[in-house]
């Protein structure tokens, strides 16, 4: 770039402005999307000043958290903190994001503090829809646990699965689209019937579902056949699977066909942004947030960036690696934008893994570049696992899975 | 202007598609079982990625993947790596 260039695209930058040495970039939410953006906005030269706002001293992950209700992996595995996301640089504020002033860059703490930002990343996941699901709210989530927050949730499921006698019947229910991790819901009913196949075998599952497809489903399908016959029943929307209503008094779910009744009930609600999406007004009437597929500026609110589960990403699924690979992207966005140059095009690959048992796992890939304002598939490229399949690719899938998980907490946490 | 100035030689942006990579693969200090992609010589990424591209190397998921970029796309991204710790 010539200096004249140089000097007007350093006019043009907010931070300028405000006669900053050092721009600042806020970061909302401290999970695959947020922690992987504030610790990759620190490659800059000389790196911003990257404050990541997250109330949780520790972190518990999602991906594997299944593994967990079936009783196979401990929930410390799932665990993560912000020790080195501290130590390479990152100004980590242990409190919760209050509200968002878009129209003067600034953040309002818990306590009452502010932070004034050049640029804002929010990356605040999801919150449960309550009360979209008649029946459903907060109290009713400690009897029919959701466990689609890893935590407490989970452990809550799983120790019901453990308290349940053998010829109990388990129910889980999966929303309507979109939602937190596509696959996730059949990903749970094959651990599920895994840990009853061979802990609780006169035991049964029923998935009751507001879709009539998902993700994965001749994968899981296929392998339901094989290893759950009998045990695991899905049961589509046009089969009567859309629970309309729940009750936490009876354990039961309600559709259109009939009741439900449920020994062990895990009801996947009904989601959207969080909360925090909606105060600074990057959430339109859907409940998630629109953004620039170059960028992953907000639409709605210059200076906000929205990444992870909150967006709508398009064709992009609502996975961790979609909101690690987003975070990468959206920070390196923002780094060309505060030196003054335009980001490039960028392409973006997700890859999804579900077990179905142990040792039995299949992927998902797809590549995303940005056609008319949304990220779209690439034809031709990604797709499913084969069908037919030996068992040694299903292995060495899981082997994969199992190595993903350790990677991406690695990049993300350190 | 002059403290201004270092603002603007931030790192070089990675090629388009470049920096989900290491989503799976992780740096050589961490063993895992997905092969290390940081520090390989660019000819032989791009020969492996091709391979995967032309079924000619058995493959899970990158032969799904590298078919969402061009030969070009994918030479920039072997580049980029070739140069990663």
């Amino acid at each position: 770039m010539r200096r004249r260039a140089i000097l007007a695209a350093a006019l043009a930058t907010p931070f300028i402005a405000r006669a900053q040495a050092v721009p600042r970039i806020v970061v909302i939410g401290g999970g695959f999307g947020g922690a992987t953006a504030a610790r990759w906005l620190r490659r800059g030269d000389p790196a911003p000043d990257v404050v990541l706002v997250e109330p949780n001293p520790t972190f518990t992950a999602c991906p594997f958290s299944n593994e967990v209700i079936a009783g196979l992996r401990d929930i410390a595995a799932q665990r993560c903190d912000y020790r080195a996301v501290a130590a390479g640089g990152v100004r980590v504020v242990p409190q919760a994001a209050a509200a968002v002033d878009a129209a003067n860059r600034s953040v309002t703490l818990a306590d009452g503090s502010t932070l004034h930002y050049d640029r804002l990343v929010l990356s605040p996941g999801i919150d449960i829809a309550w009360g979209a699901l008649p029946g459903y709210d907060e109290a009713a989530a400690e009897r029919m646990p959701h466990a689609w927050k890893a935590g407490e949730q989970t452990l809550l499921l799983k120790q019901q699965l453990e308290a349940m006698a053998d010829g109990g019947v388990v129910v889980l229910s999966a929303p309507a689209n979109p939602y937190r991790c596509p696959p996730g819901p059949y990903e749970r009913a094959s651990l599920i019937a895994y840990y009853l196949k061979t802990r609780k075998p006169h035991s049964k599952l029923l998935l009751l579902d507001a879709k009539d497809a998902f993700s994965k489903q001749k994968l899981f399908q296929a392998a339901w056949t094989k290893l759950y016959p009998g045990l695991l029943e899905w049961v589509s929307l046009s089969d009567g699977g859309k629970v309309t209503r729940v009750d936490p008094a009876t354990n039961s779910f309600e559709t259109d066909f009939g009741t439900h009744k449920a020994d062990v009930g895990n009801v996947i609600p009904p989601q959207r942004a969080g909360h925090i999406a909606a105060l600074a007004g990057v959430a339109d009437r859907s409940g998630w947030c629109p953004i620039d597929p170059v960028t992953l500026e907000s639409k709605l609110q210059p200076g906000i960036h929205v990444i992870g589960d909150a967006a709508i990403a398009g064709a992009m699924p609502k996975s961790a690696f979609a909101a690690n690979a987003q975070a990468k992207v959206c920070a390196d966005a923002i780094l060309q934008l505060l030196a003054g140059t335009t980001p490039a095009e960028p392409r973006l690959i997700n890859t999804c893994y579900s077990l179905a048992a142990p040792g039995y796992g299949f992927s998902v890939a797809g590549v995303y570049r940005p056609v008319n304002g949304l990220l779209t598939d690439i034809e031709g490229a990604g797709g499913t696992s084969p069908l037919d399949a030996p068992d040694s690719l299903r292995a060495q899938e899981a082997t994969y899975a199992d190595a993903w998980f350790k990677t991406i907490t690695h990049e993300t946490f350190g | 202007m002059l403290a201004l100035a270092p603002l603007l030689l931030c790192a070089a942006a990675p090629p388009p598609g470049a920096s989900s990579c290491s989503g799976c693969h992780a740096p050589a200090s961490a063993k895992t079982d997905v092969p290390v992609i940081a520090g390989q010589p660019a000819d032989h990424l791009v020969a492996l990625l091709e391979e995967f591209r032309n079924g000619t190397r058995p493959a899970t998921v990158m032969n799904r993947i590298v078919k969402g970029f061009t030969p070009e796309q994918v030479q920039a991204i072997a580049v980029w790596w070739a140069a990663q710790p």
